[in-house]
């Protein structure tokens, strides 16, 4: 895997590579070639096929096929909208703020295409308020796209009655905007409430026209799927959910970062090309904070959609957190209880309470002072949350809090016992990189 | 109601650009997010009076355009400093030493979490992740620019920087 050209982040480290002229100036499939190519070559519903046949999976999280949710789309000659999700908040997670700062033309081509495969006319990219650049960066090449003729009422001016506009929504600091029905009513102008489903957006999405919400990363795979074919798509790692894929490494690796591998390299490969583990590995999260943890012995899996579901986890955004063996994993919990219950967007009581019981049993645990038969209690009270609420952000606490406790629980056990922790650091606080016994 | 009516009107081309702005969304109300966004950068924060502005330009209720702000966490308010700075705390942060930039932050400003300094020159948050876990730790300042891979002298350069109204741009991310 150690050949693996990078496909996405190919241009990630060119100079001003967000430039309409950088992007141009690269030949080949770049430069709205392939837009131009999926237009004027490409009926649209043959466009959809193309994209279902290269079985690209969602990168935001679900791993739904892209182009299956596509096909959800009714002919009831209502306007159709993209809603590019790039509201990303989950905790691990940083791949589309780079596609967003570094390569904004890729994108915009990419959604070109997608526009012409679902007839949409109006695209949507909601933004996380906190990325200035990363939105400013896409505005501009937004403004470059409109300046010379790509988008606009006749897109790339190929007199395909093609009209597509663009428009940048940012939001104000919210993580359940990153959930598809919330990024709608966030984007509708109201507080980011998820709704129920059904109806699904692709039915009744934003302001109740059909809408598919896509992530920036599997919108950008879209351009290469149609540049070099499905089938090139499909030869890049497992059959059942192919193709190249960004992973975030964070945590206790000696070199954090972004890295680019084929679905399929396992969590060991894409561990060591981030330079290896600080100490010795407690635990890997594969996909993003709120995805049930794995341990060391499980590092040979292959990180794809598939395996790592077999494994007992999910591959999620494939925001990968290493913890090392000096971690306090009840200290880490209390850190994810706090989140989620801080970004529960209030509307379903289990989730809007729940998770701070939650928090609330996380903490005393932590601080010393967790009675007999708390564990117990967390877990009862995660069973009476899960899967009673409208949208997954309740879930997305459930998952850690029952495989921390299943794979952890004698540490949780000791800090109840023996009103310390095992690893010996501070209650509430994480041992300093600095400050661990790292013998490398 | 604020006493601070006077200075918080926006321009009449603002409005107008708040009205030709919902012409780009199916219903007016979409344009909601992106319009409290131009006037916070023209006044400098929401307050009621803010609100109710915007909520005129777009067509709505201005409680429900209060509900909306109330809701997300960074929509600046008058009562904040001039500098926000949001320190992130989340997991992938945290595991690399967010907390000792925050403790760091907290002993120099002299103020604990969601306080400002009595000079109203600086708030201090923690943030939820930001979204910068590769580059951990991180703060943000203002909504604007990220500081990441923190050192505690690059925290106390940025400070002093942003004490002495100067942008500490060495310290940004390319």
């Amino acid at each position: 895997m150690a050949n693996f050209e990078p496909i996405l982040s190919k241009y990630f480290n060119t100079p001003e590579s967000w430039t309409l002229k950088q992007y141009r100036s690269r030949g080949g499939h770049y430069g709205y070639a392939t837009a131009k190519k999926a237009i004027t070559e490409f009926e649209p519903k043959a466009l959809v096929e193309e994209v279902k046949k290269s079985n690209l999976r969602g990168r935001g999280g679900a791993g739904f096929p892209a182009g299956v949710k596509w096909s959800f789309l009714p002919e009831n000659g209502k306007p159709r909208y993209l809603a590019v999700n790039a509201d990303e908040s989950e905790p691990g997670t940083f791949k589309d703020r780079e596609i967003m700062a570094k390569d904004p033309h890729n994108l915009l081509e990419s959604i070109i295409c997608a526009c012409w495969a679902i007839q949409s006319h109006h695209a949507y990219v909601f933004i996380r308020g906190e990325f200035t650049r990363e939105a400013k960066r896409l505005q501009a090449a937004i403004d470059e796209c409109y300046a010379e003729g790509i988008l606009g009422k006749d897109v790339l001016g190929l007199g395909k009655n093609f009209e597509l506009d663009v428009t940048v929504i940012t939001g104000a600091g919210a993580y359940i905007c990153g959930e598809e029905t919330g990024l709608l009513s966030a984007a509708e102008g109201r507080r980011a409430y998820p709704k129920i489903k059904p109806p699904f957006p692709a039915v009744e999405g934003y302001f109740r026209y059909p809408t598919i919400i896509n992530n920036v990363e599997t919108i950008q795979c879209v351009m290469h799927i149609i540049a070099h074919g499905a089938d090139w798509f499909r030869g890049i790692g497992p059959e059942s959910g192919p193709g190249p894929k960004l992973f975030c490494v964070s945590g206790h690796v000696q070199k954090p970062g972004l890295y680019e591998v084929a679905l399929g390299t396992t969590l060991r490969e894409i561990i060591d090309m981030a330079g290896g583990p600080i100490g010795n590995i407690k635990g890997v999260i594969p996909g993003g904070s709120s995805m049930p943890i794995m341990t060391p012995d499980q590092l040979d899996t292959p990180a794809d959609f598939d395996s790592i579901r077999a494994a007992g986890s999910f591959l999620g955004s494939a925001g990968m957190i290493v913890f090392n063996d000096e971690t306090c994993i009840v200290n880490a919990l209390l850190n994810l209880a706090r989140f989620y219950h801080h970004e529960s967007c209030g509307q379903c009581t289990p989730c809007r309470e729940g998770l701070g019981w939650l928090e609330k049993l996380c903490h005393r645990i932590e601080f010393g002072h967790g009675k007999e038969g708390d564990v117990d209690l967390m877990d009862e009270v995660s069973v009476m949350i899960k899967g009673r609420t409208i949208c997954f952000l309740a879930d997305s606490l459930i998952m850690p809090v029952q495989s921390y406790i299943a794979k952890f629980r004698e540490e949780f056990e000791y800090h109840i016992t023996q009103k310390r922790c095992m690893t010996d650091t501070e209650a509430g606080k994480f041992k300093a990189i600095e400050d661990m016994a790292v013998t490398a | 109601m604020t006493t601070e009516t006077a200075n918080t009107t926006l321009k009449p081309e603002t409005m107008q650009a708040i009205t030709a702005l919902t012409k780009r969304f199916p219903q007016p109300d979409g344009a909601l997010l992106t319009a409290l966004r131009i006037a916070e950068r023209e006044v400098g924060f929401i307050n009621p009076h803010v609100c109710e502005q915007v909520a005129e330009a777009i067509g709505m209720a201005p409680a429900k355009v209060w509900g909306v702000v109330s809701f997300y966490s960074t929509f600046r308010r008058d009562t904040d400093g001039k500098y926000i700075v949001y320190v992130c705390s989340t997991l992938p942060c945290a595991l690399r030493g967010s907390e000792r930039v925050f403790d760091h932050l907290a002993g120099k400003l002299g103020i604990k979490n969601g306080q400002t300094t009595p000079d109203g020159k600086f708030t201090l948050r923690k943030a939820e992740c930001l979204g910068s876990c590769g580059t951990a730790p991180c703060l943000q300042v203002n909504q604007d620019e990220y500081y990441e891979g923190l050192s505690l002298q690059m925290v106390d350069e940025i400070i002093e920087d942003l004490g002495n109204d100067k942008c500490p741009a060495r310290h940004h991310t390319v």
